[in-house]
């Protein structure tokens, strides 16, 4: 909040063109270690694909990026940082509701509200205060199109969102989360449950996010990583193996193991 | 299958269990029979009442001498005397209590010598004293005219006559309850400034109040007078009716209420006069000590302290169960807390009762009585009320909706909210927002279970507030409108003071179970409304797919 704000600005200069800086960062559930010594930048404006076998820490390490974990009796950073914009988010003063405002997070299964389009889109705007319903109305439409969404609902916004098929709702859900204006934005393996077209809408909205947004991806399909990604992470039993370029990854990677994920010869 | 060689031939391993179905489905069937038979008795009697019997003169044999009675059949028994000897005998009405002196009569079948039905035996429902069975013999109005049953305009004039004294009724209830009401009101507030200003503790001139206490006992005079004379009228004209031993008995015109011919009705007849006599039941007050007349007030009273009750209850219940599973630290205190809101719904019903008499009666309302009605002669919120006994069935269908609400609260997907805090809510609103509309439908079946309990309680309600009779219903046209103080009559209580507590228990039979059926559809039909909401609710809400 107001203490974030000074401590970015004071921060800015020094970190400007990362987005997320990760320092050795290890995390817990209860007793069992599920990330380990984990330190990666991601630069401002891109994108970053999360790949590795599942149990990995993937989705733990994207929860550590908005403090989802929070939600989690037990769960915590043990050690190493975390900075969003050149402040370390898991300082007492920050505000988890003020981070998330800014750090938006799409989920693997789609979410929608039990509440109509027009609301799911407009909730964010609404809870952060914005009651104007002409402003509204811009933003849930501006937030529609931005998702690919805006023609196949524009006439149905007052219908409940589970009329939607699964993914109209998985596009609704990323229309909700830009509609918030976020400056990052998490995926959690987006497309995991849609099929090759609207996988292929996703994605292509991704790339588009990609101008205004930074975005750090979850996936389990190496062709979307390759397809959408600027870099990629590898993660395998809760360590980052390696980390580099997208097109470094799958065509030279440098490690043993991250050849076998990526060619599929993994086991 | 015979084919050995059928390698999907039965082991009877498929069969295996197959005893539990079967023990199940007959749970199951006795459940569902028990039910029906109750239902279907309560159903079948309460509507029965309703339809009008024929009624017929049975020639007995009394000590040698014939006796006609005239009536309809009640019962038909078998009874066995001291001797072993048994008797078939059947229980007639017979009505004419002053003729009489009891209503009901059992006959020994064996002295029966005929029955027959004339067609112009009359059913004539009167204010007080039960029915009256017998023949139309004349109209004696107070001039000295006199109508006779052969007079072709004899019908007409008797319709006349139950029509112009329902007028008279209607004006003497005005009178009493609305006028002399309103100055006996007037009078008692005056004499208690007069006294307050003689004490010195208000300022005043006595004799502007004695000037208006004059003028209000002058009115008071004016409105008795009136009310004199409507009676007299209401006593003047007699119809009399022939009974089937010869004897006549008079009935003033102003306590005739309607005169019925069952055995010249056909069935269209008989079908409106079950519909007349449904919505008497619906919409009168009762009479007689609740065994005559209608129910209105009881039913009045039980829709609205059940939705009072609801009032009450969701909102507590919500926010009590959005603290426990939400923001409590789960730990023992919490799981404390939990196991007895769970054993509340277990205490019986009248400790409720009984707390609800000293707690919010005695203690809170002597509080309010205290502080705002700190001159009243009598106490006003320190006695049983409706508002009380809506609290006090609040409390005792409180952890219903706390259960209900706190599984309606953990079935929301993770998903869900996760996604609302993804979105930057707090944790207030995301419960706020997204949440609670999810597990409305939950609460609201919470909310339906707990209606349901609460119009069927009586025994708590007979300490805070139930009476057996009510004239004055809470919500009425006189200000302020909404009297959350007034006792009121409820149904339930109904059911056991007729059943139990009166005086004739054989008369109020009828009247129990017509009632009883009333308060099972009242029940339903409050219920099916919640269901209805909600389900358009869960419609609007619907559960995704995923
Ligand atoms: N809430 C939790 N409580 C305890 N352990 C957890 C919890 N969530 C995840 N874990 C453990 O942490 C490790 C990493 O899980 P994570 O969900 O991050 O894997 P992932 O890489 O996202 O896998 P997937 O690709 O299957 O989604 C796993 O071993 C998992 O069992
Ligand atoms: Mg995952």
């Amino acid at each position: 909040m107001h203490d974030m704000v000074q401590t970015r600005e004071q921060a800015e200069a020094a970190v400007a063109t990362h987005a997320i800086r990760v320092d050795g960062v290890d995390f817990c559930y209860g007793s069992s270690r599920a990330l380990k010594e984990i330190s990666m930048d991601v630069p401002k404006g891109e994108i970053v694909a999360l790949i590795g076998p599942s149990g990995c820490g993937k989705s733990t390490l994207l929860r550590c990026f908005n403090r989802m974990n929070d939600l989690v009796p037990g769960a915590r950073v043990t050690k190493g940082t975390i900075h969003i914009d050149g402040v370390e988010i898991h300082r007492p003063e920050v505000d988890p509701v003020e981070l998330r405002r800014r750090v938006g997070m799409v989920f693997q299964k789609s979410n929608p509200f039990p509440r109509t389009i027009y609301e799911n889109v407009a909730y964010g705007p609404r809870i952060s205060g914005t009651s104007d319903k002409q402003e509204l109305d811009a933003i849930v439409e501006n937030a529609l199109r931005g998702a690919a969404l805006w023609d196949e609902v524009k006439d149905r916004l007052n219908e409940s969102a589970f009329g939607l098929s699964g993914g109209q709702q998985q596009r609704l859900c990323i229309a909700r989360t830009i509609a918030v204006k976020p400056e990052i934005v998490l995926m959690d393996e987006p497309c995991s449950a849609l099929d090759p077209v609207a996988t292929a809408k996703v994605e292509e909205l991704i790339l588009e996010l990609r101008n205004d947004y930074t975005i750090v991806i979850v996936t389990h399909n190496m062709q979307q990583a390759t397809r959408v990604s600027d870099r990629t992470a590898f993660f395998y039993l809760g360590e980052l193996i390696e980390y580099g370029g997208t097109s470094q990854i799958f065509t030279n990677p440098g490690r043993q193991e991250t050849e076998d994920y990526v060619t599929g010869r993994f086991g | 299958m015979a084919d050995s060689s059928n390698a999907f031939a039965t082991t009877g391993r498929s069969r295996r269990g197959e005893p539990f179905v079967w023990l199940t489905a007959a749970g199951l069937t006795i459940g569902v029979i028990l039910t029906l038979g109750l239902l279907g008795l309560v159903v079948v009697k309460g509507l029965e009442v309703f339809w009008p019997d024929r009624l017929e003169v049975f020639e007995v044999d009394q000590d040698g001498a014939t006796e006609s009675v005239a009536g309809y059949l009640v019962q038909d028994r078998t009874r066995r005397d001291l001797d072993g000897a048994t008797h078939e005998e059947i229980q007639v009405f017979r009505g004419n209590l002053e003729l009489y002196g009891e209503k009901f009569l059992f006959l020994d079948k064996a002295d029966i010598r005929d029955t027959s039905r004339p067609d112009d035996l009359l059913l004539v429902e009167r204010m007080e004293g039960g029915h009256v069975i017998g023949t139309a013999a004349r109209i004696e109005f107070g001039d000295g005219a006199r109508v006779g049953a052969e007079d072709p305009e004899f019908g007409d004039r008797l319709e006349a006559l139950i029509e112009e004294n329902e007028e008279r009724r209607k004006e003497l209830k005005e009178i009493e309850k609305d006028q002399i009401g309103r100055n006996a009101k007037q009078v008692k507030e005056l004499t208690l400034r007069r006294r307050l200003i003689e004490d010195g503790v208000e300022s005043g001139s006595i004799e502007a109040i004695d000037a208006e206490l004059q003028e209000l006992q002058a009115e008071f005079a004016r409105l008795d007078e009136e009310r004199g004379e409507i009676r007299e009228r209401l006593e003047a004209d007699r119809f009399l009716v022939a009974s089937a031993d010869g004897r006549e008995l008079g009935i003033a015109g102003g306590e005739l209420l309607h005169v019925f011919e069952p055995n010249r009705a056909g069935f269209f007849a008989r079908l409106g006069e079950t519909l007349r006599r449904m919505w008497s039941f619906l919409s009168d007050d009762p009479r007689e000590a609740n065994t005559e007349g209608g129910v209105y007030p009881a039913i009045f009273g039980t829709v609205v302290m059940t939705l009072v009750m609801s009032i009450f209850v969701t909102p507590f219940g919500v926010i009590a169960a959005i603290y426990l599973r939400e923001y409590a630290k789960q730990g023992p205190l919490v799981r404390a807390v939990r196991i007895s809101v769970n054993n509340l719904a277990g205490v019986p019903s009248i400790v409720f009762g009984v707390f609800g008499l000293a707690f919010f009666i005695y203690f809170v309302g002597g509080v309010v009585d205290g502080w705002f009605f700190p001159n009243a002669e009598e106490p006003v919120y320190k006695s049983g009320g409706i508002l009380w006994a809506s609290l006090t069935l609040a409390l005792l269908t409180v952890p219903v909706v706390i259960v209900a609400t706190e599984e309606a609260l953990a079935a929301v997907p993770r998903g869900v909210r996760e996604a609302a805090l993804a979105c930057g809510a707090s944790k207030w609103q995301a419960i706020q927002r997204v949440v609670l509309p999810a597990s409305l439908p939950g609460i609201l079946t919470g909310v339906i279970l707990a209606m349901a309990r609460g119009a069927g309680e009586v025994a708590p309600l007979m300490l805070v507030g139930v009476v057996k009779s009510a004239p004055d219903l809470p919500i009425d046209a006189a200000a302020p409108f909404i009297h959350p103080e007034r006792q009121f009559m409820h149904l339930g209580f109904h059911i056991y003071d007729l059943g139990f507590q009166s005086p004739d228990s054989e008369a109020a039979k009828p009247m129990v179970f017509a009632t009883t059926l009333l308060l099972i559809f009242i029940v339903v039909v409050m219920n099916l409304s919640a269901i209805i909401i909600r389900n358009r609710l869960r419609k609007k809400y619907a559960t995704s797919s995923f």
